[in-house]
């Protein structure tokens, strides 16, 4: 059991999470836009996460926290 | 559930103003988690450099001081002399530190200053809108080299790493990149060490990072992830340069 937050007003949507996701579930949100005008990254199927803290070690921002 | 993964607490909690996708963020993120696992936050000071990475000061929990361009090695030197129980960084990038601060680099490493460099290297000056730098590679495209750079009319790229493991006073050299996760957490592992160098007073320290500028580069953040691993990693190889053996080690 894992979880992992997005701060979504802290993503930029450069998407460099996205590709290092082992399970891909991660996606840009496009029907969301945060208060700098980016569509911010988040989590599509959550029940899917290993918790292996990828996403978070590549984000450049601190977008992420993951629990497990 | 525990927390696994959150923003380290030398990183003050605030909006970085790098691009989308820029790999300052990351490596402000592992330098801040070194200083968290060493414990040195409240007795750390960082000299910030001018480029991008101007800001820094604002980032970073410990004190900070900012240096004039290219400077920051001899700013750091003399906070590191004058209060010999500080632990002290530089953080630069290629234009700061392999251009106009050159002659502070090489000498505060030859004279072994205690310090710990983070030297950011992507290639070309970022901040000022991505001409060329001395460690834009062969053949690479920027503003000022609009048909890519020729070494018969602007020389050959600059290697750092090699150039200053020659001097007798740098203890520990090595060069990491934060193209991907492996990477980063072989990065950190050099970034903590370099710290330890210091601590235990062997010479100077540096670590040289292999990074990004999308927006100079006219490429996605993940294109220019490729990009770095295809080009940069031929000319600049990732790899220690120089060691030196800590008494640490032998507690491991």
């Amino acid at each position: 059991m894992a979880k992992v937050t997005f701060r979504i007003e802290r993503c930029k949507g450069c998407r460099l999470c996205l590709n290092v996701c082992p399970k891909k579930i991660i996606a840009i949100d496009e029907s969301v836009l945060n208060a700098k005008g980016y569509h911010p990254a988040g989590v599509t199927e959550p029940e899917k996460c290993i918790g292996c803290a990828f996403c978070a070690t590549m984000c450049p921002d601190c977008v992420i926290t993951v629990e497990r | 559930m525990s927390i696994v993964f959150e923003r380290p607490h030398a990183l003050i909690d605030r909006p970085l103003h790098y691009c989308p996708g820029c790999t300052h963020g990351i490596i402000h993120r592992l330098v801040a988690e070194v200083l968290d696992e060493l414990g040195i936050e409240g007795a750390t000071v960082g000299v910030a450099s001018v480029g991008c990475t101007y800001n820094s000061y604002e980032y970073f929990n410990c004190d900070m001081v900012q240096a004039a361009h290219g400077r920051a090695p001899a700013v750091a030197t003399g906070i590191r002399r004058s209060l010999p129980d500080r632990t002290v960084f530089t953080y630069q990038g290629d234009g700061d530190l392999a251009a106009i601060g050159t002659a502070e680099i090489v000498h505060a490493a030859t004279r072994g200053e205690k310090i710990t460099t983070i030297f950011v290297n992507n290639a070309i000056y970022g901040m000022t809108s991505g001409q060329m730098a001395p460690t834009t590679l062969v053949g690479q495209v920027t503003t000022t080299t609009p048909f890519g750079r020729k070494p018969e009319l602007h020389g050959y790229p600059i290697r750092v790493c090699e150039m200053l493991s020659t001097l007798e006073g740098t203890a520990y050299a090595e060069r990491v990149a934060v193209n991907n996760v492996p990477n980063i957490k072989k990065a950190k592992a050099a970034i903590k060490r370099a710290f330890q160098v210091q601590q235990e007073r062997k010479g100077f320290a540096i670590v040289e990072v292999l990074s990004i500028c999308p927006t100079n580069w006219g490429m996605s953040p993940e294109k220019s992830l490729e990009w770095l691993g295809e080009n940069m990693m031929e000319h600049y190889p990732l790899g220690v340069y120089k060691n030196v053996e800590l008494t640490s080690d032998g507690a491991k």
